[in-house]
């Protein structure tokens, strides 16, 4: 029994947030935000040379065929450096739809392009969650029609996965006839979302997703274990901005760190955080080693990072005072960045009622 | 992450197992018992202690099974027993016998440890005073020493338990001129010693656990001091550390949602099962998921021990945590009861025999005993995280 992070579980952590943080720092991420664009090329590259992309994907599709563990523990250092790249559609959601439902031909495809950078996936599947504009995606005869949501990672994504209402997951060129694709204006410029409208739009289903939805959930599952999991290293990163602002800021001749009011605001902010950490590495550890939970733990782990999240980063702004809301600072980029992990995927009284069905109290 | 655990664990699970269905049947009822508490009955103390589920590491020439410490099967011997709902049994008293063990001379083990693992030894701790609660270092109840005597004279409060208890740990000044940490010594005593005075206080839930304890010319051995003259406040925090170590217990705090849940799914409201009320199952599924997250928190902090490590953040925040959750899933249960949660002391219609209504006010004392939340935030700022203290006010 060892609750712990493994000797190489820690060095991939120290690579990739040391990478990140000398070369995607707040400035990087600013310019991204400002030229609106959908990722920062040079972060997204070598992400790829440092085996990101490739975390879940075989060594026989040219991954590194890591577990939910190592992807988490990525997403924690992208959200502590709010990356401007795409990674939980693209790199662990439609890679674990791929390896489950994929036939051989279609892993050949675009596992071993995922795990090259040479593409992103956009994935669809808000309508499967809760539909809210749209009447949803129909799929007959290879043809999509209908309308996807919020597809993550969808903006300049070059391939799109797409959940149709029979659970059905489909592969949809977005410039094939019948797509229209709109990028979604969202309040965190670090990553994408876009609308896709269907009109008789060809797909290629996945075949182990046809009239079988578990590969739709399970896609789900990760997806927000991953959310979680970047909202963890976001949070985290504005609990450790809080604590050095109020060793360094001074009023009334003192450091703010020694009024009560704001240690007790870092100390309540760490409090909820820590345990976050833990849930986090159990539902990421338990969603291949105790699969009967691995369901239970992601609506955990999503709903629960979203409240503690949330509780994060209105006091980390708070702490800061005037400045924390100022686009000077730039605090508000890991402010969005928890929202909009907050609100995909389901928020946490949705997701909550899905733990209640899960354990069959209703 | 390795979750599983090695043959000798499991194998060591089996014989617990097995031992809890074969005497299950002689156990007491857990009801009215508060675990780790030497209230257990004696038989049922010594038959823990020979199979090594009780008093475990303690040595064999001091009353306890003599088992090297291994906290997995400390943890597995917990969770066996919670599991089938018998009362565990103790070591003698979870704060004062470590610090014995530790701390203690010889002859003091010999005299005190004993009789404390068998439950014929029964202890209450004299720290709190009227004027020095949270500023625990500030306490003024003396001793002076008078040829082979300390001589005490002052006041405890809070002090649980103190009048069943057989003997008391207790802090008092003995060097009034040192700076106020660096004069507190650590005596123990019995409680019949003549010149003490309990006088029990009655707490909000009607029946009277701790008291005030008065001292007049309390003469107590010189030997029976624990730890050097004037280094009281350091064997104190040995005691603390270890009490603290016991509240706020993840693997109970699941047991109790787990009862919840039960309860809501048998209970209705004009028909309808608690559960299914919308509302009422957010609250629970809310704190599920933060019970969830401290119980992996503690499996963490637990693997942080075992190899030795500090756990750092992850030990900081249990009191704070647990004690809280406990509180709100005590006033989550009385909420969904409705008007049946209003019910005492053994009234016609009582739930659950009354056990949410007595934690929810239980459970707001242990916020505040033990180290308040406001002092735990205190030390999650200053000693985890670095904040700096308040400039000190200099006393009036
Ligand atoms: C939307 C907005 C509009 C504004 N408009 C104007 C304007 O038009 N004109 C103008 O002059 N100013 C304006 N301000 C400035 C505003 O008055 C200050 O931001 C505010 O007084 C706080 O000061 P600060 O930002 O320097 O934070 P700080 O004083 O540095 O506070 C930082 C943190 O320390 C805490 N803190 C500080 N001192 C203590 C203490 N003694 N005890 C406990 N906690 C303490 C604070 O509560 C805060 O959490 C505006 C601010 C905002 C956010
Ligand atoms: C159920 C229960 C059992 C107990 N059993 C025992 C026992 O067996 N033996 C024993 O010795 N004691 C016992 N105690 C006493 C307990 O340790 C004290 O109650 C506790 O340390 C707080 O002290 P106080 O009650 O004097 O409150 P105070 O210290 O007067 O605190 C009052 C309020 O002020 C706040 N406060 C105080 N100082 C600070 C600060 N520096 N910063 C911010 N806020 C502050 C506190 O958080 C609290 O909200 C028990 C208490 C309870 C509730």
């Amino acid at each position: 029994m060892d609750f712990a992070l493994s000797e190489e579980q820690r060095m991939l952590q120290d690579s990739i947030s040391g990478y990140l943080e000398s070369a995607c720092p707040l400035t990087r991420v600013r310019e991204v935000a400002e030229a609106r664009d959908d990722r920062a090329e040079d972060v997204w590259e070598e992400l790829t040379n440092l085996g990101v992309h490739g975390v879940l994907i075989d060594e026989d599709y040219g991954g590194v065929g890591l577990g939910y563990l190592e992807a988490a523990l990525i997403a924690e250092a992208l959200g502590h450096a709010v990356a401007p790249v795409p990674y939980a559609a693209s790199s662990i959601m439609a890679p674990t739809a791929l390896a489950m439902a994929g036939s051989d031909e279609q892993k050949e495809a675009w596992l071993p392009r995922i795990a090259g950078g040479e593409v992103v996936v956009g994935v669809g599947v808000t309508e499967q969650i809760g539909r809210r504009e749209t009447e949803g995606v129909t799929s007959a005869d290879g043809k999509l029609n209908g309308k996807a949501m919020f597809v993550l990672d969808g903006a300049s994504a070059d391939i799109l996965m797409i959940a149709s209402d029979d659970g059905g997951l489909h592969l949809v060129d977005p410039n094939s006839p019948g797509v229209t694709r709109n990028k979604l204006k969202t309040i965190d410029r670090t990553r994408t979302v876009a609308e896709v409208v269907l009109d008789g739009a060809p797909g290629d289903v996945l075949a182990g997703s046809v009239a079988n939805r578990e590969p739709l959930l399970n896609m789900i599952d990760v997806g927000r274990m991953i959310l979680a999991a970047d909202t963890l290293g976001a949070a985290q990163s504005m609990l450790g901005k809080s604590v050095d602002y109020a060793k360094e800021r001074r009023q009334f001749n003192r450091v703010i760190g020694s009024f009560q009011a704001v240690k007790h605001m870092c100390a309540e902010m760490a409090a909820e955080l820590e345990p976050c950490r833990s849930l986090v590495w159990y539902t990421a550890h338990a969603y291949t080693a105790i699969p009967e939970e691995g369901r239970l733990m992601a609506c955990h782990a999503k709903a629960h990072l979203a409240e503690v999240g949330k509780f994060v980063a209105r006091k980390s702004t708070e702490v800061h005072g005037g400045m924390g809301i100022t686009d000077l600072l730039g605090l508000h980029y890991w402010f969005k960045r928890i929202g909009f992990n907050r609100q995909l995927l389901g928020t946490p009284e949705l997701v909550r009622e899905e733990a209640a069905r899960v354990q069959q109290w209703i | 992450m390795d979750l599983e655990y090695s043959p000798e664990y499991r194998e060591f699970r089996d014989e617990v197992r097995t031992f809890l269905d074969e005497n299950k049947h002689r156990a007491p009822n857990a009801a009215r018992m508060i675990p780790g508490r030497p209230n257990s009955p004696k038989e049922w103390q010594q038959l823990l202690i020979e199979h090594g589920y009780a008093a475990r590491t303690i040595p064999k020439e001091y009353g306890g099974y003599g088992a090297e410490p291994d906290i997995l099967k400390t943890r597995i011997i917990a969770e066996e027993f919670a599991r089938a709902r018998v009362p565990t049994g103790h070591s003698g008293d979870n704060r004062l016998v470590p610090t014995v063990l530790e701390l203690g001379t010889e002859e003091q083990k010999q005299w005190l440890v004993p009789p404390s693992v068998r439950g014929e030894m029964t202890w209450c701790q004299g720290y709190s005073e009227p004027g020095s609660g949270s500023d625990l270092a500030s306490l003024s109840t003396k001793a002076e020493l008078d040829g082979d005597e300390w001589v005490i004279n002052g006041q405890k409060i809070w002090t649980s338990g103190a009048q069943n208890a057989d003997m008391m740990f207790c802090l008092v000044r003995t060097e009034p001129d040192a700076p106020k940490h660096n004069g507190i010594s650590y005596l123990v005593f019995s409680m019949d010693t003549p010149g003490i005075e309990v006088r029990p206080l009655v707490s909000m839930m009607g029946d009277a656990f701790f008291n005030e304890v008065f001292f007049t010319d309390v003469r107590v051995p010189k030997d029976q001091i624990i730890g050097k003259r004037g280094e009281g406040w350091f064997v104190a925090n040995t005691t603390l550390r270890y009490e603290r170590g016991g509240l706020g217990d993840p693997n109970e705090a699941e047991n109790r949602l787990n009862r919840i849940v039960d309860m809501m799914k048998r209970e209705t409201v004009s028909g309808e099962r608690l559960i299914d009320n919308p509302i009422y199952r957010d609250r629970l599924l809310k704190l599920q998921g933060q019970i969830l997250a401290m119980k992996f928190n503690g499996m963490r902090v637990l693997s942080h021990n075992i190899k030795g490590e500090e756990p750092g953040m992850a030990r900081w925040i249990v009191k704070l945590n647990g004690c809280e959750l406990n509180h709100q899933m005590a006033g989550l249960a009385i909420d969904v009861l409705g008007e049946l949660g209003l019910l005492y002391d053994g009234s016609d219609y009582l739930r659950d025999g009354g056990f949410w209504q007595a934690r929810y006010m239980l459970d707001l004392g242990l916020i505040i005993g033990g180290g308040t939340a406001q002092i735990q935030k205190n030390m999650i700022g200053e000693r985890a995280l670095g904040l700096p203290k308040e400039p000190k006010v200099e006393a009036a």
